[in-house]
């Protein structure tokens, strides 16, 4: 079976910087990865290197099979109209949720049906409708996201992002910036996401959510991957010392006996 | 100092000064919309991070930013015909000072606007797929037009004023008829206090117009 997302040696640098030394993952159709691991250790720039928002500096990857980019002369070559269809197969999520202030909740989730994809208004527009309900927002459609909760924005922008049909979803820290009494409505938009079937890769610093949602966890340090597979294994009885240093480390990490 | 004020000097010319606002208003229209629209051009050139578009832009602004557009319209009206060879109109010359030192300034407040924009816009336009185009117009340049609105009316009534140096090179604007009718009925101070009533009742209401612009763009708040 191909993995929707397979990524091979992966090395991402910024300057003099090298944040990503040689990845390898794939994530295969359906399932939920979770990327931990302290900041700095390079799990947002690999996230944002799935769908091309940093470009790598070596390495392949695949999604759904397709390589993106060409090959030239040993170095990957990337355009901008191949990523910009590869971003529309490739769904994300911010910390911050990005919506666009200048258009209501139904306009920003239909923006890039229409001007992307070129649907018709009336297909963006029933769609739109049905991926906010998706998220339990569809009153909320008429409103401007000045109007709505952090929660409810980060709804509105996951609705956004599914409207494209994208193969695989990321999620980069999506309930970092909220208030602890909204980050539940928006893990459970996830976890459902996740039942429906939704390949998915998430940063995220919810322990708990990697624990009962994520098919498999990966911890990062320093640019690699250190250790991964089954949360139930890496988040109860990790090998390597690093990773229990930071799970314990790690206020949140509240798990059932 | 003793003067009586004789109004009725100025306004028996009334068709003189009438033919003076069409001048102005024309003058404006055409001057503000190229300048404008160039402008936005030059301040999306001004962005760019490729320097050989971004070069030229800057060395643009900064010429027709730093220089006297009084200067610049005596030089295109006496000047360029003698480098080119080419006989160049007393409008051909204000319109053309007038422009360039418009989308000078423009291009700054377009710049501006377009940088005060949030990075994570940008990158939410490109997450869904679009290119930098279609984030720019549909994204970005919305966003910072609203923004922008008040440096942009204040260049707009700027310009119309600026037009009145058009009369330096006897184009018929509402100054330089004004003047006309002073030096027939020896009466400038009453002509030019006319003139500056006249800009005043064009522009407060032109001025109202964007703050119901302002209004709009200010509905998603």
């Amino acid at each position: 079976m191909t993995p929707v997302v397979e990524i091979r040696n992966l090395h991402k640098s910024f300057g003099d910087l090298e944040v990503l030394r040689g990845i390898d993952l794939d994530v295969m159709q359906g399932e939920a990865v979770v990327l931990l691991g302290s900041s700095g250790s390079g799990k947002s720039t690999l996230l944002r290197c799935i769908n091309f928002m940093e470009e790598p500096t070596d390495g392949r990857v695949r999604i759904n099979g397709d390589l993106v980019g060409t090959e030239r002369g040993g170095r990957m070559q990337y355009r901008e109209a191949e990523l910009c269809r590869l971003r529309t197969r490739v769904g994300m999520v911010f910390q911050h949720f990005n919506l666009f202030p200048h258009m209501t909740t139904l306009e920003n989730v239909m923006e890039g049906q229409v001007i992307v994809l070129g649907r018709s208004k009336e297909e963006a527009k029933s769609k739109a409708m049905q991926q906010l309900s998706r998220v339990g927002l569809e009153d909320k459609a008429p409103e401007y996201p000045a109007r709505l909760s952090g929660g409810q924005k980060q709804r509105v922008a996951i609705a956004r992002a599914l409207a494209m049909d994208p193969e695989v979803m990321l999620f980069d820290e999506v309930t970092s910036a909220l208030d602890p009494e909204l980050v539940g409505e928006v893990l459970k938009t996830m976890r459902q996401l996740a039942e429906e079937g939704m390949t998915m890769v998430c940063v995220t610093h919810e322990i708990g959510f990697a624990y009962h949602v994520a098919n498999k966890v990966c911890f990062l340090h320093e640019g690699r991957i250190l250790e991964q597979g089954e949360p139930q294994k890496i988040l109860k009885s990790p090998d390597s010392t690093r990773v229990s240093e930071f799970l314990e480390g790690h206020s949140l990490f509240k798990l059932p006996d | 100092m003793q003067h009586n004020w004789n109004f009725a000097s100025v306004f028996a010319y009334w068709d003189v000064l009438l033919i003076g606002l069409w001048g102005t208003v024309y003058i404006f229209a055409i001057t503000c919309v190229l300048g404008l629209g160039f402008g936005l051009v030059v301040g999306m050139m001004r962005y760019s991070k490729a320097w050989w578009i971004s070069y030229p832009a800057r060395v643009f602004v900064e010429v027709f930013r730093n220089t006297p557009v009084l200067v610049q319209i005596i030089w295109f009206f006496f000047a360029l015909p003698v480098v080119t060879g080419v006989e160049v109109s007393a409008f051909t010359a204000a319109a053309l000072g007038i422009t360039l030192n418009t989308i000078a300034f423009s291009a700054e407040v377009f710049r501006g606007g377009i940088q005060s924009i949030e990075r994570e816009q940008w990158e939410a336009g490109k997450a869904i797929g679009m290119n930098y185009a279609q984030t720019m117009r549909r994204i970005i340049l919305y966003q910072a037009l609203k923004r922008m609105l008040p440096p942009l009316t204040s260049r707009g009534i700027e310009v119309f004023k600026m037009s009145t140096l058009a009369s330096v090179v006897a184009y018929s604007e509402t100054l330089h008829q004004a003047k006309l009718i002073a030096s027939y009925e020896f009466n400038p101070i009453e002509a030019y206090t006319v003139v500056a009533i006249m800009f005043f009742l064009v522009l407060l209401p032109l001025v109202q117009l964007t703050y119901v612009l302002e209004r709009r763009f200010g509905k998603s708040d």
